[in-house]
């Protein structure tokens, strides 16, 4: 059972996971017992009851009490045990622990924000402690979207002006994969968020300095995790493929013609100004979507971003 | 049997009999028909048509998901592209399939009638299909759908493709839908033949009298939402879109009020005919007639109360997702208990596994799978897991097109020398239901473990590890497709050679099987009157 389990679902993350793969496995082995004995009778009747062999005439069988109650409350009373189970688990998902540790989740097309209770703010990626309960309150910017990490066998909508919340307590340390469930357009299926759960000491540490990985890494480096993990690579490409938003393939030095029909030559400060104030500067042909980096990046990380854009000559 | 009406030979006389089919001649004598059977012939072809339409946009969808990222189109093609699959297969093709094409043509000669009970209001509904069908195709021109056929909001209304244009014409179909059921019913209760008590009435006229009860009560509701979709678009009126004052989660109430009842508009036909192939090829009484007809009744009515478990985690209240899912198992108990009531009449049968037998038996293993798996997504844990995979894709995949489909296809086999007069090509059209029963189980299967490992549905990029299953379930979607074709050649062959069917060629009690292949323009020479059941298939038992 288990080595089809691993098969079938990803690994899992929590307490929670493992309990609804118990019921999960359960309603599997149901639906294999009921589908073979469909299959199993349709396909011996068929043989059996050829007319090659059975010319008839056939009974006349019109109904059976007994028979039709049997198939009425078996199944009846399967689906009563299955509704109670699914019910005990859909509460449980429900309510998080008083002790939880809040993230403020904000979904907009097509990225992830997240802010920690100490103010502190990531995008498209979290850490968190493992064995600690985490409660996510969510909410979106623009459409529906909706919060999915497979591992721990949780999701819920992002909705418009409301809150929504979604917990879990990892036991499992590593990435966990969360993907935005609910179809919001264009990048939909690039709205994607990796959940970092670290053990204490490792999470402590990214807390006081964020990475000790991305802390000593070159500049360009960085820039190019950045340009990965932090939602640049959703709308701007870096091999002159047209996205959302302008390729950086080769732009460093030229004149970008704007939408306001003025040009500008794109250097340090363009890039800047670009990153903290979206809208100021518009290319001509590109909506103006892009989204405001400003309190996300540390001063490093932008400089980071801007000798990564210098190296796409 | 009465078996009154003479059927000429194949190679018999020079002159072709006279039908329904040759009574009068040219374009304008079908454009103005009334007769039921032509309606039934011109809808036959107009959803045939968009089902081919329809098919091809899940082809280009499947062959997309070949690989990550671009294959062959953009995502905002692709996006379209299974819009508009979605949206032609639901609203253009699967609901008025069976009861609009088949029932139109079977209904009446099944009630012993000449027509229906409104022959005009019957014209009227094939012409507004028609008219809805225009609004949708000139939708695709001019920009496409980007919003999945479900037009959730507040996506639907901010989108800048062609959405109002969408809805309009969903909306309009909707009361082609409308006056096909309200004809059903009035034909059902005042046009029966003398001696055609309701316990007599054949399961299918059961089947189409329930799902007609849904498409009146349930098709004005999706009507007025998708008004108020385009009154929030053009007039910037607030009523699902939070910033304008609106709740974006009222949408998905209204919307699945209409469109889960819909499933059942969908899947009902599909079980009603299959309530007619399994006795007829096995030569066998049905078993649990009263319990099949009035399941199809409950499960109407039951169809109204299951919307909320589409929405267990759209932020409704846990109590409304407790009694959703209460609910939603309820209506699993008739479905089940008509698949054991068709196993029971084989049991025992004088089986003839002809292409309807077998489309019927794969109705059995396919709507199997299709109901089994929605346990996983009724239970509420799992279904949060599972919620808008690849799981939910394959499970209703699984009922729209294994089931429905399925028994489409096999009422078109059952039926096709009833309404052309000729046999269809068996041995091309076994090959056709083997390969369609394969190439769907593999176009489908790997998609079930898509969504048990975690893969969201409209995705137009993926993770690298759902390569190979991806690429398995489009491989499958080439033999189904190919499955399809062959199929399609079986029957359409038969239309070159002379008429060569007779009356009743698969031994049938139905009324239907006592008009002439094709009928005459009023079906019957004379009224007939009924004194047995639709399934006493041995005369010499009737008293």
């Amino acid at each position: 059972m288990n080595g089809i389990r691993s098969i079938l679902l990803p690994v899992a993350g929590s307490e929670y996971a493992r309990s609804h793969d118990t019921l999960l496995m359960f309603i599997l082995a149901l639906t294999v017992i009921f589908f073979s004995l469909i299959a199993v009778l349709s396909v011996t009747f068929v043989w059996r009851y050829r007319r090659s062999r059975n010319q008839g005439p056939t009974p006349h069988m019109t109904h059976n009490t007994a028979l039709e109650l049997t198939w009425s409350i078996i199944p009846g009373l399967i689906l009563l045990v299955l509704f109670l189970w699914g019910l005990k688990g859909y509460i449980a998902a429900g309510v998080a622990p008083l002790d939880a540790m809040e993230i403020q989740v904000t979904g907009k097309k097509w990225l992830w924000a997240f802010e920690y209770p100490n103010g502190a703010r990531t995008i498209n990626e979290i850490h968190v402690p493992v064995g600690k309960p985490v409660k996510l309150v969510m909410t979106s910017e623009d459409v529906i979207h909706s919060f999915y990490i497979p591992t721990m066998r949780i999701k819920q909508d992002v909705l418009p002006g409301r809150y929504t919340e979604l917990w879990f307590t990892p036991t499992k340390a590593g990435m966990h994969q969360a993907f935005c469930a609910e179809y919001c357009g264009k990048s939909h299926s690039d709205m994607l968020a990796k959940i970092w759960v670290d053990e204490e000491a490792a999470y402590q540490k990214w807390l006081e300095e964020g990475d000790e990985h991305t802390r000593t890494m070159p500049l360009k480096d960085l820039g190019r995790l950045i340009w990965e993990n932090r939602g640049c690579s959703t709308c701007h490409s870096l091999d002159g493929t047209r996205g959302q938003g302008p390729s950086f393939k080769g732009i460093w030095g030229h004149a970008q013609k704007l939408a306001d029909g003025k040009t500008v030559v794109v250097d340090a400060n363009y890039i800047r100004e670009s990153i903290l104030m979206p809208q100021a500067k518009i290319v001509a042909g590109y909506e103006p979507i892009m989204p405001t980096f400003q309190g996300l990046l540390r001063e490093r990380e932008i400089q980071a971003v801007i000798e990564f854009i210098k190296s796409l000559q | 049997m009465a078996d009154a009406i003479t059927v000429p030979s194949a190679a018999g006389g020079t002159a072709e009999r006279r039908s329904y089919l040759n009574e009068s001649r040219g374009l304008w004598s079908w454009l103005y028909t009334v007769d039921h059977k032509r309606i039934g012939v011109m809808y036959l072809w107009a959803v045939l048509s968009m089902f081919f339409l329809g098919g091809v946009f899940a082809l280009l969808v499947r062959l997309e998901l070949l690989t990550p990222k671009r294959t062959i189109m953009s995502a905002e093609q692709y996006n379209r592209a299974f819009t508009l699959h979605g949206a032609i297969m639901i609203f253009l093709f699967i609901i008025p399939s069976i009861p609009a094409a088949l029932g139109n043509f079977v209904l009446p000669l099944m009630l012993g009638a000449k027509d229906v009970a409104f022959p005009r209001l019957n014209l009227a509904s094939w012409y507004v299909y028609v008219l809805g069908s225009v609004f949708a195709v000139t939708a695709m021109i001019t920009g496409g759908v980007d919003t999945g056929w479900t037009f959730y909001t507040p996506y639907s209304t901010t989108s800048a493709s062609s959405v109002t244009t969408m809805t309009l014409a969903a909306f309009i179909l909707g009361f082609s839908s409308i006056f096909t059921g309200v004809n059903f019913i009035a034909t059902t209760h005042k046009l029966r033949a003398p001696g055609l008590t309701w316990y007599r009435m054949p399961l299918f006229v059961w089947g189409m009298y329930a799902t007609s009860i849904i498409q009146i009560l349930a098709t004005p509701v999706l009507g007025i939402t998708l008004l108020l979709i385009v009154m929030e678009r053009v007039f910037s009126v607030g009523i699902f879109d939070a910033r304008l004052g609106g709740d974006p989660v009222l949408f998905q109430h209204f919307f699945w009020f209409y469109s889960h009842p819909a499933v059942y508009i969908m899947i009902l036909p599909g079980m009603a005919i299959i309530s007619e192939i399994i006795p007829v090829f096995s030569r066998k009484t049905i078993f649990g007639y009263k319990a099949i007809a009035w399941s199809s009744v409950a499960i109407a009515f039951i169809s109204f109360l299951v919307w909320g478990h589409h929405m267990f985690v759209s932020g409704q209240s846990r109590l409304a997702g407790a009694i959703f899912s209460f609910l939603t198992f309820l209506v699993a108990i008739p479905s089940a208990i008509k698949v054991f009531n068709w196993l029971t009449t084989m049991y025992k049968g004088s089986i003839e596994f002809k292409a309807p037998m077998m489309y019927a038996v794969m109705f059995l293993m396919l709507f199997g799978i299709g109901g089994l798996t929605g346990l996983f997504l009724g239970a509420l844990a799992t279904d949060v897991h599972l919620h808008d995979t690849y799981f939910v894709v394959a499970h209703f995949h699984y009922v729209m097109m294994g089931s429905t489909t399925i028994a489409f296809l096999g009422g078109l086999h059952y039926w096709w020398p009833k309404i052309f007069g000729r046999m269809y090509n068996e041995k091309l059209a076994t090959v056709g239901a083997a390969l369609v029963f394969v190439g769907f189980n593999a176009t489908f299967l790997p998609q079930f473990v898509l969504g048990f490992r975690g893969m969201p549905r409209r995705y137009y990029n993926y993770l690298d590890q759902f390569q190979p299953l991806h690429a398995f379930s489009t491989f499958g979607s080439w033999i189904l497709g190919l499955g399809l074709a062959v199929a399609a050649l079986a029957l359409v062959t038969s239309l070159r050679k002379k008429p060569d069917a007779p009356a009743n060629p698969w031994g049938g009690r139905t009324l239907e099987w006592e008009a002439s292949s094709p009928p005459i323009t009023h079906n019957f020479e004379i009224t007939p009157v009924v004194t047995h059941g639709p399934y006493d298939f041995y005369p010499e038992r009737e008293h």
